[in-house]
């Protein structure tokens, strides 16, 4: 199987507190990835470092082969334009509409005719369920349809690779599930790579086919596999417990 | 001396030392951030220079409408009441010596050379420069700032170079723009106040007016405009990710821009003294 991610011996952190020591992994084609974790166990500090926005103490992470930390920043801006991020707050340009959010990479890194990109975000915007909401502004919209316009946005160059941060934070259960349900699409669909980074549990077992568990005592990966294996039969118990607390919230 | 007075003095001194060590290496790393940040634009700038194309001008026409057009007001009303001030406490002086014509040199060569491109600067500080601090401020809690570097697109192209070609543009047009306010400010005391006659009051000023004064007046209002758009900007880039970040950068971003604004205006007066200007 082709790896479209591949983390060797990385070590972040910051100044000089170390977050995470001599991590190594990686994320198969096709695949949807997650990486958990409790709280302030580097889970958006590692995305930041996979996404090139951060550079690491040491280590390497490379993208479709390519080092997205030893290069130059010219060549790490190229690599960038390959993938598309959400954010949790979907990150949305607040002096543009959606259209325009949505146009800026393709007016930036192509030569498409107004008209081609008028029709792209058309496309896009269905494709998220957000017909008719192009002429919005970023503030007009609710939680769920900001991540979903940034979504449609990161999703404008066709990436074959995608990152969420904390897609289901702040949305209600039906919302979420929805937004659970159009990640698996992109992925069944069109065949996209994506890389989550959550701790919201019914997301993890509903979309993702691998996750890694990050535990900040040991700086490190605590269990790497299917959430449902590992939450049945890791060796590792606070991986299971953790696992197990899926749904709690709402039946507690 | 005892040895616990001794050691106190060695642990005085060293600390001493270490706090000036930590200052020094602070003072280097926010240097090199300084440095690094005006390289990045020089370069950026000279890529746009070359390809034009690349500029998002819908972006730099809305700044020079926001830090241009719309400052014409507030500008207006400034000099011209600089303009009055200058003229009363000249009208003051100068009439004791009965040499009320000079009332024309003073406000003419001062609102042109000096008042006129301080106080459209300090205008300017308030107005777009701590706008700039906040914005950009906001974007980064946003995580807007990310979004963009994520997207492969650099975000001092987009956000900073807009700003400062369209406060390049603006800054010496509202400049010339207070001058004049200023000088009718001086004539409405010296022709209202002091019985000079208006066309008296206009021969005088065409005629003491150099257009050195102007150009100097002028140069000052460019600097002044880099001076302004890259610390709001800088400032901004800066601002930690929550609210009081944002307020702290704003406040920064005003007051580094008088201090350094200030710094260049004395160095360039000495600079215009010694070149014989």
């Amino acid at each position: 199987m082709e790896k479209v991610i591949k983390v060797q011996d990385l070590t972040i952190g910051y100044g000089t507190l170390t977050v995470l020591d001599k991590v190594n992994f990686h994320v198969e084609k096709s695949e949807i990835f997650g990486i958990l974790g409790g709280s302030g166990c580097g889970k958006s500090t590692l995305l930041k470092h996979l996404t090139g926005l951060y550079l690491p103490f040491e280590g390497d992470v490379q993208i479709f082969g390519q080092s997205i930390i030893n290069c130059e920043d010219d060549e790490r801006r190229t690599l960038m334009r390959k993938f598309g991020v959400t954010y949790q707050g979907g990150a949305l340009f607040g002096s543009m509409t959606v259209a325009e959010n949505i146009a800026l990479p393709l007016q930036e890194f192509t030569d498409k005719s107004a008209e081609e990109i008028k029709q792209i975000i058309k496309e896009k915007l269905a494709m998220v369920d957000l017909e008719g909401c192009g002429p919005m502004m970023p503030s007009e919209l609710s939680g769920g349809m900001r991540k979903r316009a940034g979504l449609a946005r990161a999703m404008a160059l066709n990436p074959s690779l995608l990152f969420f941060d904390e897609p289901s934070a702040g949305l209600d259960p039906i919302t979420s599930a929805e937004l659970d349900r159009l990640i698996k699409r992109l992925r069944d669909d069109l065949g996209t790579t994506i890389v989550i980074v959550t701790h919201e549990l019914d997301s993890v077992f509903s979309v993702t086919d691998r996750v890694i568990m990050l535990d900040k005592n040991i700086k490190g990966i605590a269990a790497d596999g299917s959430a449902q294996n590992l939450r049945d039969r890791s060796e590792n118990s606070w991986v299971r417990e953790f696992l197990s607390r899926a749904g709690m919230k709402f039946t507690n | 001396m005892s040895d616990l007075e001794k050691t106190s003095t060695r642990t005085g001194l060293g600390k001493s030392i270490e706090e000036f060590g930590d200052v020094s290496r602070s003072f280097y790393t926010d240097l090199r951030v300084v440095l690094m940040f005006i390289g990045d634009i020089t370069r950026i700038s000279g890529h746009l220079i070359r390809h034009p194309q690349k500029m998002r001008w819908n972006d730099v026409f809305y700044y020079m409408n926001l830090c241009g057009s719309q400052a014409l007001p507030i500008v207006a009303m400034i000099c011209l009441l600089m303009g009055l001030i200058m003229g009363f406490q000249g009208a003051v002086l100068l009439r004791t010596y009965g040499a009320e014509l000079y009332i024309v040199d003073l406000v003419g060569f001062t609102i042109l050379k000096e008042m006129g491109p301080l106080m459209v600067a300090m205008i300017s500080t308030g107005r777009a420069g701590s706008a700039f601090a906040a914005e950009i401020g906001t974007m980064k809690i946003n995580e807007e700032i990310s979004a963009l570097a994520t997207m492969g697109i650099e975000p001092s192209r987009m956000l900073v170079i807009p700003k400062l070609l369209a406060m390049i543009v603006v800054i010496p047009l509202l400049t010339v723009f207070g001058a004049v306010c200023g000088i009718l400010g001086g004539f409405l005391v010296g022709s209202g106040l002091m019985g000079i006659p208006a066309a008296a009051y206009y021969n005088r000023t065409v005629q003491v007016l150099t257009l050195s004064a102007f150009n100097i007046g002028i140069i000052k209002s460019l600097v002044f405009a880099v001076i302004i758009s890259l610390v709001g900007c800088f400032r901004g880039f800066q601002a930690s990710a929550d609210a009081q970040g944002v307020g702290r950068a704003t406040t920064s971003s005003v007051v580094v821009s008088i201090f350094l604004i200030v710094v260049a205006d004395a160095l360039m007066a000495v600079l215009c003294y010694v070149l014989g200007y």
